[in-house]
């Protein structure tokens, strides 16, 4: 978009830029949620050896559509004794708090358009991306215990307290899940994470270095989502419908699309931290081909969704709490704590390489003092069993000391530019 | 017409070896109980391989707690309570069925309580097995016969503000007036 | 110590109360687990259950009223649309009852068809009981594959019958009609396949881990409660008691198949869960025993005052005619007396209660539907778990709404 450069000031170019970015994310998300609703239905049916809806164009392709203007077109139902406003206030708020984090989507690499030149598939970069995100979807919350509170119906209260107790419970360890991803790649920008994982043919994804967060962070967002086998606060043989059964029409539409949102959001989550996000092999020489890859992971999360949501019974409310408590939480501390002292460990490793390698090409001459030859200090550190262990390759290794070297101060790497001032002084 | 004279006797004769009928309670444990309690047992009825005690009402209670632990009988499980209107010109009018058996000896037998149509009062047996707690509440509803000492004798199957029993000879199939539940 | 407010002075009235942590909950008639018009008064502590009233009625159609102002062989229409989900079982339960009074002698055809027609039905009741209790818990594929099963049996019934959901297959005096032709193969066809999907649910819920925490531990009643409370059927066998009346009182000639009765300890969801699985096995072994013993041979008793004379006798003898008209215009006598006759229904205990006076119409008939008396043992189970628990507890005794209300 540099050209645009050449006509307004460049804040109000990159404004537009964004704008323009929002716009065409939110028609994607949209079209994103309309075709898993329908792809849920079909998926099930299929599953359970049904047709499911198929008559609304070719194989139900706009099912969705005509969905859509149903519910447009139903009455909308106010609970007598509903508080109002808040009834009114609850939906909004849902699927706003869903739909924010789509600015910080790394769609894709940055691919050259005609006319537009290289255009970088990401509405906005910011260092506390994944902060926001979970942040905002937080507030998602609010919109469902209201929505219970509002509806004056005790099956609507039940939900929305089932909903608020589960979703908070579950965000500690899909928070502390995604902890070891940030550790590892020093950096809460999604898109910085992503470009991280470019490595060995676009295959260096986090999930082979985080394998036990991957997993916490996977049943947490499916907690987090309200899904089978979690889906207690609308469990419709439990409590009707929870905290949406008094809501009709466009609002009862808004909640369906937030949770759709939410299913879209933690596998944008699960794609970026864990998966590579649009890396995959041949990016780096067909940059569109990111694109697909990452909306490939996310299909494959959303077709997971529907694939245990045909398979597994509910939980009850105290076993989903025990669960989420004793074995979730603590499992998501332990990765916390193994990454935390691994990355100690290959971090001090880093430290001594360095400050050997650094000391030799400046001329010292060293000698090691349980009396082996000198020689490889670099080599022999790598090869040394506690790096084996932390599952860091050799070649990684050696170009993190390279960039280093190299003056290059990574982004989020702070303590190992500290160290390293403090080897040079 | 011959014909069918003689297959009238061949389902006579079939009557009488009628397959799978009810074991009932040895004739000892009868006469036992006959014995010990004179009261309890008016008259018993011995028909379609079923046996059944007529049973004052007064002694309903005694006999049904003695049936249940007897030795002989040990009507552990009360299947079922089932009134029956013998029509407004009968004296008594009212018959209460209990149908009990046993788990352990897997025999049968009914006990009947007869009532008169001024005075439908019968001791509730819902002490004695719990399930009867229903039975009797589905029997006052439909026919007025009332329980005492139930713990909760409510309609169950009719609306509370119902008028009348619905299955006394006397009420007519489709009610009195449309009934609506609004 | 509870705080009332009956010693209040009368110069005061209660503006607001504190918050109660009680709250009263009405569970139906429209839930979507309630299998029907069940209501449930539930009085909950957070989601623990203090009290559960169940009420019924909802679906109360006056059965047995109606009963006695139709002809002995009308009642057995009736008798379709109380269990719905096993017709023929009360079609048996009514007809034996009738043939006891009228002391008639079923041919052996008949009886193997009985026996044939009400297994099937029993695996295709306990069939929906599977699917739906499996759709309360959350498991909602099982509830698919469950009637997709059950279509195949509601197939053979109405090859049979002409009905799918109220067959009215069995008449006084034997069956309506013979089985059709190629039936046994059609037969075959399913018993060959059901093995496998029995094995399927056992591979999705029995060894599901979230299905076990839910079943197990769950709706517990032991023996002693199960039998005070009335409880039949699989329900009484969950909870350790063996008592089947096919097995301890046989009709129909259950004496002469070899079955086993299926008990468990547990006295828990789980364990009524088990005991219906098993007896669907067991059923197909009945089923494939029956149809080894089919013989030719009539299906209707030889008692023409009584069974309807074949179309081809009446358009040709006289007599036939004649009986034919008295029967369907004025119905036959059925001698004076009463009779309680119970059958092993596919929910429990069915038994039928028949008064006769001598005219051609009952002049009482009751039914001692199993569903409920096993629903009024619901209070007990539901004490004391969670509202989650309830719906499977109600699950687990598989109720059926029209067999309760009547």
């Amino acid at each position: 978009m540099e050209w645009l450069n050449n006509y307004v000031r460049p804040e109000v170019a990159r404004g537009i830029g964004q704008l323009i970015g929002i716009n065409i994310s939110f028609v994607v998300v949209m079209m994103v949620v309309a075709y898993t609703v329908l792809a849920e239905r079909r998926v099930l049916a299929f599953i359970q050896g049904r047709l499911g809806p198929n008559r609304v164009g070719y194989g139900g392709i706009l099912q969705p559509f005509a969905d859509l203007l149903k519910f447009i077109f139903k009455e909308e139902i106010t609970p007598a004794k509903a508080t109002k406003f808040v009834y009114f206030l609850a939906p909004i708020i849902a699927v706003t708090a869903a739909f924010m984090p789509m600015i910080v989507y790394p769609f894709g690499p940055t691919i050259n358009l005609p006319f537009f030149g290289p255009v970088t598939l990401v509405v906005a970069r910011f260092d506390i991306g994944l902060l926001y995100v979970l942040g905002i979807t937080s507030v998602g919350v609010y919109g469902i215990a209201l929505a219970g509170w509002a509806s004056n119906s005790k099956y609507s209260l039940m939900g929305g307290l089932r909903a608020s107790a589960q979703m908070i419970s579950y965000e500690l360890s899909l928070g502390l899940s995604l902890v070891g991803v940030v550790l590892l790649s020093g950096t809460l920008d999604l898109y910085g994470i992503v470009e991280q994982q470019s490595g060995w043919y676009g295959m260096h994804w986090n999930i082979l270095f985080q394998p036990l967060g991957f997993i916490v962070y996977l049943i947490s967002a499916i907690a987090e989502t309200n899904r089978v086998p979690f889906d207690l606060p609308e469990a419709e043989t439990e409590l009707v419908a929870g905290f949406h059964t008094e809501y009709s029409a466009l609002k009862f539409a808004l909640f369906f699309m937030a949770e759709y949102i939410n299913m879209f959001t933690v596998s944008v989550l699960a794609t970026t931290l864990f998966l590579g996000g649009f890396n995959g092999p041949g990016v780096a020489t067909f940059p569109a081909l990111g694109v697909v890859y990452f909306m490939a992971k996310i299909f494959f999360f959303l077709f997971l969704y529907i694939w245990l949501r045909g398979t597994l019974p509910r939980f009850r409310f105290d076993q989903l709490m025990n669960f989420g408590w004793k074995f979730l939480l603590p499992l998501a501390i332990l990765n916390v704590i193994l990454t935390a002292s691994v990355m100690f460990e290959t971090d001090s490793c880093y430290a001594d390489c360095f400050t050997i390698h650094s000391l030799r090409r400046t001329g010292y001459r060293l000698r090691r003092l349980d009396g082996s030859p000198a020689q490889p200090a670099l080599r022999g550190h790598l090869a040394d069993r506690r790096f084996r262990l932390a599952g860091v390759p050799l070649r990684d290794a050696r170009r993190a000391v390279y960039r280093r070297r190299a003056g290059h101060s990574l982004r989020g790497r702070d303590h190992g530019a500290r160290r390293l001032r403090h080897h040079a002084a | 017409m011959s014909q069918d004279i003689e297959r009238q006797e061949q389902i006579e004769t079939a009557r009488s070896t009628t397959e799978s009928s009810y074991s009932a309670p040895t004739t000892e444990a009868i006469n036992a109980l006959r014995s010990e309690h004179q009261d309890w047992v008016g008259e018993i009825k011995e028909a379609f391989g079923e046996t059944t005690f007529v049973v004052p009402r007064e002694y309903i209670f005694a006999i049904c707690t003695h049936l249940k632990t007897a030795p002989g009988f040990e009507f552990n499980l009360l299947a079922d309570i089932c009134g029956v209107d013998r029509g407004q010109e009968e004296e008594p009018r009212f018959e209460v069925n209990y149908h009990l058996f046993s788990t352990t000896k897997f025999h049968r037998l009914r006990l009947k309580v007869l009532l008169n149509e001024d005075d439908v009062h019968v001791p509730s047996v819902s002490g004695v097995w719990r399930t009867a707690n229903w039975h009797e509440r589905e029997t006052f509803d439909l026919f007025g016969v009332v329980f005492d000492g139930h713990p909760d004798l409510r309609r169950i199957l009719l609306p509370d503000d119902w008028q009348g029993h619905a299955l006394r000879k006397d009420f007519p199939l489709r009610g009195y007036e449309p009934y609506s539940l609004t | 110590m509870s705080v009332s407010t009956k010693n209040l002075p009368p110069q005061f009235e209660v503006v607001d109360r504190p918050l109660d942590t009680q709250m009263t909950i009405s569970m139906g008639p429209q839930h979507p687990s309630t299998h029907g018009v069940l209501r449930l008064e539930l009085v909950l502590d957070g989601e623990m259950v203090i009290k559960c009233t169940p009420d019924i009625g909802y679906l109360h159609t006056g059965m047995e009223k109606l009963f006695e102002y139709k002809k002995y062989q009308q009642g057995i229409v009736i008798t379709d649309r109380m269990d719905y989900l096993n017709p023929l079982g009360n079609n048996l339960a009514y007809v034996m009852a009738v043939e006891k009074l009228l002391g008639l002698e079923i041919p052996e055809r008949a009886q193997v068809i009985r026996v044939l027609f009400c297994e099937l039905q029993r695996i295709a009741s306990h069939l929906v009981w599977l699917g739906t209790h499996a759709l309360d818990i959350g498991a909602m594929s099982v509830f698919f594959y469950a009637f997709r099963e059950r279509e195949k049996i509601l197939n053979l019934i109405e090859a049979a019958s002409g009905g799918r959901l109220t067959p009215s297959y069995f008449r006084i005096g034997g069956l309506m009609m013979d089985i059709p032709a190629g039936f046994e193969r059609r037969c075959k066809q399913f018993t060959d396949d059901f093995p496998k999907a029995v094995g399927e649910f056992h591979t999705l819920l029995s060894g599901n881990r979230i299905f076990q925490s839910r079943t197990q531990g769950i709706g517990i009643v032991s023996a002693e409660d199960a039998i005070d409370l009335g409880l039949t059927g699989p329900s009484l066998r969950g909870s350790g008691v063996g008592v089947d009346l096919r097995r301890v009182n046989p009709y129909s000639g259950y004496e002469k198949y070899d079955f086993d009765v299926p008990v468990e300890q547990g006295c828990d969801v789980w364990a009524r869960y088990m005991v219906r699985m098993r007896e669907m096995t067991e059923s197909h072994k009945i089923v494939l025993q029956a149809l080894s013993r089919l013989r030719p041979g009539s299906v209707k008793a030889d008692a023409p005052k009584v069974v309807l004379p074949d179309r081809e006798a009446m358009k040709t003898h006289m007599d036939a005619l004649i009986h034919h008209f008295l029967i369907v215009a004025e119905g036959f006598n059925v001698p004076a007396g009463e009779i309680y006759h119970a059958i092993e229904g596919s929910k429990g205990e069915l038994g039928c209660y028949i008064r006769s006076e001598g005219g051609p119409k009952p002049a009482r008939v009751h039914f001692r539907g199993p569903s409920f008396v096993n629903l009024s043992a619901l209070p007990h189970m539901v004490d004391g778990e969670m509202v989650a628990d309830v719906v499977a507890v109600i699950g687990s005794i598989d109720i059926v709404l029209g067999e309760i209300d009547r």
